[in-house]
């Protein structure tokens, strides 16, 4: 193992570099069209309401890797050519956005309606009183689920490999082959992840336990 | 456009890709019955605090939760050979899926049993219901039931799930349909729709029933 380490150390770095940008390029873009879903599920518009539901459900319900490849095979053939680095972090970034609106909504249901009257009655127009009032609330709920999501989109960075992303996953794959020492460098790249996921978990399962 | 979707979904290679699609959920049904069995011992034996025992199990499951499946699927097909135990495709599939979703149930277990009020145990002991015979007949079947809808919606991640054996080349949809548009470029996006559109009705479906589910369980 410790051989393996000093033969591929830079290749595993290089992955993990990978699975870090990847992951929070992904974690950002989710967050924010998370955000803007969850609003537009709780608009007082019909439409919008149903614009947004469509799109969690078909985010929800098609596997990420068809996702990415749609953005590696597909979009190529029409649009432009994406890198597999760039194809993988789109798709990771919209699978997960689904999730994240589905847990930001269930955030903004759980503030009291009161909030919202109290805000209107004191002035502010809908959108006011969503930005400034309901929604930082909404946010302290739901930082617990969004800490699970993330450790589930850092797992899911890991499709990169599918498509030539250089991620840990694919770097692991290729060393594996190439050393021969399959369940060391598993191990190795298991013990990578464990280090990014594992304190997340922890972390917020104290803060489920702190908020309880 | 409308040519190559005409041309693509034969009679053949739609049933070339249905079959992958009863694959998809062969594998899913067998694993999650598995991994429902498994993970319903695993998460007992973390709530029911053996010394010793259950620290290790929880620390087993918080593991292999926390990987990506797609390396316990490389360990299975790739890693176990290497201590002597060669699993084909399917069984390899079969054994990832299952690994990582007990893991997954184990938790979901765990918390339906803390769900239970303490007072159903308490009133059980009371009447002289021993401990493991009040788990058993009095903590868990209520449990089960409210564990019910968090099952269904594992399911749909199984499913989904069930297309990164891709790999390790288990002739499942998604594996299938890139058989078919390895063929003929013009069927790529004819195969996308198909892919998508089976998978989104199946794992829609499946959601739609976890939704009754919940809002039966809530007006009881």
């Amino acid at each position: 193992m410790i051989n393996l380490i000093h033969t591929y150390g830079s290749l595993l770095l290089v992955g993990l570099r990978h699975t870090l940008t990847c992951s929070l390029i992904a974690l950002a873009a989710s967050l924010l069209l998370g955000t803007v879903v969850a609003l537009l599920e709780v608009a007082p518009e019909r439409w919008l309401r149903g614009v947004a539901r469509t799109y969690i459900e078909i985010f929800r319900n098609i596997p990420l890797l068809v996702i990415t490849l749609f953005f590696y095979v597909v979009v190529p053939l029409y649009v432009i050519k994406l890198t597999g680095f760039v194809a993988g972090t789109i798709g990771l970034s919209l699978y997960t956005s689904a999730f994240i609106a589905e847990t930001i909504r269930s955030g903004i249901r759980a503030v009291d309606p009161g909030q919202m009257e109290g805000a209107r009655a004191n002035g502010l127009s809908y959108w006011q009183a969503m930005r400034v009032i309901v929604l930082p609330q909404a946010f302290r709920y739901v930082i617990p689920p969004l800490g699970n999501q993330f450790v589930n989109l850092v797992k899911n960075s890991s499709t990169l490999a599918f498509v030539g992303g250089f991620d840990l996953m694919y770097q692991g794959n290729n060393i594996a082959s190439d050393s021969m020492a399959t369940m060391a460098t598993y191990a190795v790249v298991g013990l990578l992840y464990l280090a990014i996921t594992l304190p997340i978990s922890s972390y917020m399962r104290y803060l489920e336990k702190r908020l309880a | 456009m409308l040519h190559d979707f005409i041309a693509a979904y034969t009679p053949a290679n739609l049933r070339y890709l249905f079959g992958g699609l009863g694959l998809t959920l062969l594998v899913s049904v067998v694993s999650i019955l598995a991994s429902f069995l498994l993970g319903s011992i695993l998460g007992i034996i973390r709530y029911v605090r053996i010394k010793g025992l259950s620290a290790a199990v929880g620390g087993i499951i918080d593991v292999i939760r926390n990987l990506p499946l797609i390396l316990i699927l490389f360990f299975t097909y790739f890693g176990l050979p290497n201590l002597g135990i060669r699993p084909g495709v399917l069984v390899a599939a079969i054994l990832a899926m299952t690994i990582f979703e007990s893991a997954m149930l184990a938790e979901i277990v765990r918390s339906g049993i803390q769900a239970i009020d303490k007072g159903q145990m308490e009133g059980a002991r009371a009447n002289g219901l021993t401990y493991w015979q009040a788990l058993w007949h009095i903590v868990l079947p209520q449990a089960m039931v409210k564990m019910i809808p968090a099952l269904v919606s594992q399911f749909i991640s199984l499913v989904k799930d069930t297309s990164l054996a891709t790999i390790i080349l288990l002739p499942e949809m998604l594996y299938r349909s890139q058989i078919i548009y390895g063929q003929d470029s013009n069927y790529i996006v004819p195969m996308f729709v198909a892919v998508a559109t089976l998978y989104f009705i199946v794992c829609f479906l499946l959601s739609l029933l976890a939704h009754w589910l919940e809002r039966r369980q809530a007006r009881a």
